[in-house]
């Protein structure tokens, strides 16, 4: 009887402990941090409302430096490569999303092949894990909307690895091919760069010193609301507590396993070593306790 | 979660702080501190095609006239403005005087609005269109100082000139100075044309732009005096660099600019310290017509001659640039004595497999951007998870089953221990 409380109470308190770190485990590799609005920042939930930049930078020099979350904007012609940058920290999975308007029906003669390019600090040529980087835009319709999702940033990486890393990421929008009647028509475009946490899985050691950023616009980029580290705190501190808390109640439990039986009889010294304890002993000695 | 961020938040915060105070100092350190105003040179086809009426229905000449009117009415303070025109003064057909035609309206500097839009008012379509002529004068205009330059060029029809081929010398002019760039606008859409304009963009890095109405022409404008407006913050440096990692050009934490040719390759040194992480850029442009495949390879190579690290792309298609970049660190060293070690000499090698049709001038070569940084050696973790620390259901599965032997080995043993003593 006592045994099997015993048990049940370990149970009931691992479970307890193991509570934060189960929901935790739920909510931090999921979606859920996309509709968080500390994980993604913005320019409507920022403390001064900052205008949304309109113009976006010809070159990787003159890149228009954006913040997560905040929607740009830019006119521009038809062949124009357009650049934007925008801030990721550690254990951020980045999305670049772009939307082209494409210029007057009447003025196009074809179709048109739209692609973005997203590069880190170091302009090195990012991969997309997921996403439609390349677009061919149908010969009628208005607009194509182009994304691409990066790896989880890094905290720390190989130098050898070409590993997305802390600071900033280039996105270049341009398109690629299209009948050399359209070149220089106007256009839009919106770009969007949203962050997700990816939560304690992807959570690492190591901090670079100073982050990506390009050493050609050495201030333009504002760190991400949160810094570029992701913090000493991550669910992991939940898991490895937990998992001590339920090692320690299992070996509780593994040495009443052993002792309970004997327990009612020590307790009874005068009797002696003798006879097997019964269950009205070991809840009279339980009582008296 | 709330105390979760906040602590996070509250780091970062410091982290942040720190980061900004260091920042300014280092970029303080590597740049010009004083900026001049930027310089832009509008250049006006005034050629006799410019009369015909086909933007929104009135003629070409008169929708520039008030897209400049519009543009110098927008004019930010800080923006060094002149106005040249080519075909203006000659209506005769001699070819050669004709081309030789092309002089300075209004002279660059602070913008006195009055005075440029009286003088933009009196401009009558007149004489031949020599572009290659006109954008070297344009450049002239420029010439002189640090700033960053800017040409747009408004035309209606190809350079009937043939010689100077503006497009190469379009390439000429971007390589000899610093940031010069020249935008077209075309008013008129053929191919011809189309070709032309896209192809002295190109060169320089600059924008091709076809317009169809008067309101398009005076906004574009406007956007790109804007653009002109917005210099970099940091100036590039030239540099050569050489064939050799011997000869090569030491080079400091800045932004850098070079020409490479087709298949060719160049060598800049670097000096790294213990304990530092080397940064490095490259962008090699497309500045002309290019083959379809390409790619461009970035390494750093030791003293020595051995490999440390590699950066490269490649693609295929249409594309402005190509980059590449890379880091390598050399840990701090825990030393006896107290003089530093000599710093490493790292050479950097910077190579393209660009290749181009064989009617492509080669010279000058395609442009090169490098930017070096040099900044602390990272901390390295000594294990891959934050602190060392767990996650998972295996990792609480093996805890578990580990406490419980444990418990019970221990009961076992006192159980022992105490019919041992009992039985004594």
């Amino acid at each position: 009887m006592r045994t099997t409380r015993l048990v049940t109470a370990a149970l009931l308190t691992g479970a307890a402990l193991l509570g934060p770190a189960a929901t935790a485990l739920a909510d931090t590799p999921g979606a859920s941090p996309s509709t968080d609005p500390a994980a993604s920042p913005s320019g409507s939930s920022g403390t001064e409302e900052e205008a949304a930049p309109t113009e976006a930078g010809t070159a990787f020099r003159t890149a228009t430096a954006i913040r997560q979350g905040q929607a740009a904007t830019a006119a521009a012609s038809t062949g124009d490569y357009l650049y934007w940058m925008f801030p990721a920290a550690a254990g951020q999975t980045a999305t670049a999303k772009a939307t082209v308007t494409l210029p007057d029906q009447a003025n196009r003669h074809g179709a048109q092949t739209w692609q973005i390019d997203v590069y880190d600090g170091l302009r090195r040529r990012q991969p997309c894990v997921s996403g439609d980087r390349t677009v061919k835009s149908p010969d009628s319709g208005p607009s194509v909307t182009l994304t691409c999702t990066l790896r989880t940033v890094r905290p720390i990486a190989d130098t050898r690895s070409n590993d997305p890393l802390p600071g900033a990421y280039y996105v270049r929008l341009t398109v690629i091919d299209l009948p050399a009647d359209d070149l220089g028509q106007p256009f839009k475009a919106e770009v969007l760069a949203t962050t997700k946490d990816a939560g304690g899985a992807h959570s690492e050691g190591g901090e670079l010193a100073v982050p990506l950023t390009p050493a050609t616009q050495p201030d333009a980029l504002a760190a991400p609301e949160g810094g570029w580290t992701s913090g000493w705190w991550s669910d992991r501190w939940l898991w490895t507590a937990g998992g001590g808390v339920l090692g320690a109640l299992a070996a509780i439990g593994g040495y009443t396993l052993t002792r309970g039986p004997r327990r009612s009889s020590a307790r009874v010294p005068s009797q002696g070593y003798a006879g097997p304890p019964s269950g009205s002993r070991d809840a009279e000695a339980y009582s008296r306790h | 979660m709330i105390t979760k961020r906040r602590l996070a938040a509250g780091l970062c915060g410091l982290a942040a702080t720190l980061a900004a105070g260091l920042f300014p100092a280092s970029a303080a350190a590597d740049e010009p501190t004083a900026q001049e105003p930027p310089k832009i040179d509008l250049v006006l086809d005034v050629s006799g095609s410019m009369s015909a009426r086909d933007v929104d229905g009135k003629s070409r000449m008169s929708a520039a006239q008030q897209a400049f009117n519009d543009v110098l009415d927008a004019v930010p303070d800080d923006v060094r403005l002149g106005i040249r025109t080519l075909g203006a003064t000659y209506p005769g057909k001699d070819m050669k005087t004709g081309c030789q035609d092309s002089k300075q309206l209004y002279p660059v500097g602070p913008v006195n609005r009055t005075e440029a839009k009286a003088a933009v008012a009196t401009l009558r379509p007149t004489g031949w269109t020599p572009i290659g002529l006109a954008l070297r004068g344009a450049a002239q205009d420029l010439a002189g100082g640090d700033a960053t330059r800017r040409i747009v060029l408004i035309t209606d029809g190809e350079d009937s000139c043939g010689q100077p081929d503006p497009c190469d010398v379009a390439r000429e002019l971007a390589a000899q100075g610093t940031h010069l760039v020249v935008d077209t606008l075309g008013l008129v859409a053929n191919d011809k044309i189309r070709k032309q304009l896209s192809c002295i963009a190109e060169a320089t890095g600059g924008t091709y732009t076809s317009v169809q109405h008067t309101d398009q022409l005076s906004s574009r404008i406007k956007q790109l005096v804007r653009r002109s407006a917005q210099t970099p913050p940091v100036v590039s440096k030239a540099v050569q660099g050489s064939a050799q990692c011997g000869n090569a050009a030491g080079i400091t934490p800045g932004v850098y600019t070079d020409r490479e040719e087709f298949g060719q390759h160049r060598y800049y040194k670097v000096a790294v310290t213990d304990g530092q992480e080397l940064r490095a850029t490259v962008s090699v442009g497309a500045d002309r017509a290019v083959n379809a495949d390409y790619g461009v390879l970035l390494r750093a190579v030791s003293g020595e001659g051995q490999e440390l690290v590699r950066g490269s792309d490649a693609g295929s298609g249409r594309t402005d640039v190509m980059s590449s970049g890379l880091r390598y660190v050399y840990p701090e060293k825990d030393t006896d004595s107290d003089d530093a070690p000599p710093p490493h000499t790292v050479c950097l090698e910077v190579s393209n497999s660009f290749s181009a049709p064989d009617a492509v001038k080669r010279t000058p070569g395609l442009p090169v951007e490098l930017t070096l940084d040099l900044v602390d050696a990272p901390d390295e973790a000594g294990d891959v998870a934050a602190f060392g620390l767990g996650r998972g259901w295996v990792l609480l599965g093996v805890l578990a089953v580990t406490g419980l032997f444990a418990g019970l080995i221990w009961g076992w043993l006192t159980r022992w221990r105490v019919a041992v003593w009992r039985s004594n």
